[in-house]
């Protein structure tokens, strides 16, 4: 309790947000404990480092072409997404039909049939499964909006 | 607009590179947009668009095969702010530049929370109240995660030679 309290104390200190209670109680700490002495005399040396730096100014054409990169992106989401409906539209369509077809073929033996009934069966209920587990997963994981 | 480098700078601090630091404030941008309907405007835009970036600048960090980062030279996303003074002695530029980037370097190896509230602090000039806002942190978890940074960081620059090792405690023998 006492090191946490005088860890923020330190950093409230060094960043200069310390009320003068809060200080005249660090000074009485840093007095009497060479160790923590040290340990100020570290951060106090960091931060007159760190005051003489600043993040590399941006070269001057980043900016001119910013917003064109922002668009470009959602130009291409925008693509992408409308590329995928077609793309699963048309490979439905196109497994039905086959599907059809061959269900309708009577020369082909009907293990051949059964077998394209329990594959489309097959991957139905795969694909509500999935569906279903993310959508309850959504709803209830409490975890979900955490990043690792 | 002036959200935008100030996005730019919150993700340069994150990742240290300014090709990633570019795409990753700009895809945030096209998230934001996309995910516009959510804004509650009641409350501050950048809060809310920071979060954006700190998960996309998260993940990317994760990422230890980050393409780029291997192109541009490590510690490069600092610069002095005693440019526009009188000039150092080329001797005085040169140990500058190498402290600069020691300490890039030592900031680069922190862990992204701890390097996050140091950056906001020390670079973007936030003030502990504000990073506890714009993180969505408590503001004691501000002043700890600071103290880990600082401390951790101070143990790098001691580690590579750029600040003397602290005299250990002599024992009162009384």
């Amino acid at each position: 309790m006492k090191t946490e309290r005088l860890q923020a104390l330190m950093m409230a200190a060094v960043d200069e947000e310390i009320s003068a209670e809060e200080r005249a109680e660090l000074d009485a700490a840093l007095a009497a404990d060479p160790e923590l002495r040290n340990e100020w005399e570290a951060f106090r040396r960091l931060k007159e480092m760190t005051e003489t730096m600043t993040p590399r100014e941006a070269p001057g054409e980043t900016w001119d072409g910013y917003w064109e990169g922002v668009y470009r992106r959602l130009e291409r989401g925008l693509g992408w997404v409308l590329t995928s409906i077609g793309a699963i539209v048309l490979l439905v369509w196109g497994a039905w039909t086959w599907v059809q077809e061959i269900l309708a073929d009577t020369e082909l033996p009907g293990f051949v049939h059964w077998a394209i009934l329990a594959l489309a069966a097959g991957l139905v209920v795969v694909f509500v499964s999935v569906i279903r587990e993310r959508l309850v997963v959504r709803k209830t994981d409490p975890y979900k909006d955490i990043v690792r | 607009m002036r959200y935008m480098q100030r996005s730019y700078y919150a993700a340069l601090g994150l990742v240290g590179s300014h090709e990633d630091a570019l795409d990753l404030s700009q895809e945030a941008f096209a998230r934001a947009f996309r995910a516009c309907a959510t804004i509650d405007p009641e409350r501050p835009f950048f809060p809310w668009l920071y979060q954006i970036i700190r998960r996309l600048c998260f993940n990317h960090t994760r990422d230890t095969s980050s393409h780029r980062k291997k192109l541009e030279k490590s510690g490069a996303w600092l610069a002095d702010t005693t440019m526009g003074r009188p000039p150092d002695s080329p001797e005085r530029s040169l140990e500058r530049a190498e402290l600069r980037e020691q300490v890039a370097e030592a900031i680069e190896k922190l862990n992204p929370r701890e390097r996050e509230v140091l950056v906001l602090r020390e670079f973007e000039g936030l003030r502990y109240q504000e990073i506890a806002d714009t993180v969505g942190i408590p503001i004691g978890t501000v002043m700890s995660r600071l103290y880990a940074a600082r401390r951790s960081l101070a143990r790098e620059l001691v580690d590579a030679g750029v600040v003397e090792r602290p005299e250990e405690p002599v024992e009162d023998p009384t």
